[in-house]
């Protein structure tokens, strides 16, 4: 859906054009909800945070200075908003975020004679192509996400599910390059070792 | 670079911010590792299938409530 550029849509949201804001409110109420649900445990409470949200950019669309693209600005109105009912902080990455992503048993250790090589290689996943993932693959990442640390989901969220890129993703939550490539790193080795799991599993099964 | 370092290497070389020299030797090692060369297209897949969510709507209600939040803001 072709959206018309920031400088048309603030200039039509200030004159109160009432189907600019159903364009803008209907192409990204479905990331601005995802996002949401990063933060909250409920669908409710996601739809009041997008909810909430809307209402202070209807408040503040006369005071947007531009220097974030309009739709930033609205994601980063949300991430405020979630905050602020959870009163969660964002800057620092605990020492829980820091270590190994892979088990470190699956490699070989000092005496091997392959030390820090795989001691059994990662199994391919099924398919003729790994991008035909089914409904029930779909199900198991959605589990896996719902499992992530907040921090984390809310970075694999924006990253991977809403395709945004990392500057982006810096922007909105106000964090460094690093620190949100940690974050990322994390969650994804977190959903692809559940995937694996998942294979893995049904293979024995089989 | 061996396969426990390729691992924790994977989002950084996928994001483009290695530099070149960390850069050639986690190419380098994926060329001679079968077992890391399956780690990434895991990743990859993963990345695939996060993308691929269904997205989720506004309840009808909220979307009509904020439609007339919008239209009552006078300038
Ligand atoms: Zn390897």
């Amino acid at each position: 859906m072709g959206l018309p550029g920031d400088e048309e849509l603030v200039a039509r949201l200030r004159a109160r054009d009432e189907a600019a804001f159903a364009l803008v409110l209907d192409s990204w109420s479905p990331g601005l909800l995802r996002l949401a649900r990063s933060f909250v445990s409920t669908g409710e409470s996601a739809a009041e945070v997008v909810q909430d949200t809307w209402l202070a950019v209807i408040k503040g669309i006369d005071g947007f200075e531009g220097r974030s693209s309009l739709k930033t600005w609205v994601f980063r109105i949300l991430v405020n908003t979630a905050k602020r009912r959870g009163k969660r902080e964002y800057r620092t990455i605990p020492a829980s975020d820091l270590g190994p992503t892979v088990d470190p048993a699956k490699f070989g250790g000092p005496g091997d004679p392959f030390p820090g090589h795989w001691l059994e290689l990662p199994a391919p996943w099924p398919g003729p192509d790994q991008a035909a993932l089914d409904g029930e693959v779909r199900a198991q990442v959605s589990a896996a996400l719902a499992d992530l640390p907040e921090r984390q989901r809310v970075v694999l969220t924006l990253r991977d599910v809403e395709g945004y890129d990392s500057a982006e993703v810096c922007a909105i939550l106000e964090i460094s390059a690093a620190n949100q490539r940690v974050l990322l790193h994390r969650a994804r080795a977190f959903v692809r070792g559940k995937l694996d799991a998942y294979f893995t599993d049904e293979e024995v099964a089989r | 670079m061996n396969c426990e370092q390729f691992v924790e290497q994977v989002t950084a070389f996928l994001d483009g911010v290695m530099d070149p020299a960390a850069e050639r030797r986690f190419v380098d090692h994926l060329a001679e590792c079968d077992g890391c060369g399956t780690y990434l297209d895991q990743v990859r897949a993963t990345v695939r299938t996060l993308g691929d969510l269904p997205p989720e709507n506004l309840p009808p209600e909220a979307r009509e409530s904020l439609l007339a939040a919008f239209r009552r803001t006078d300038v």
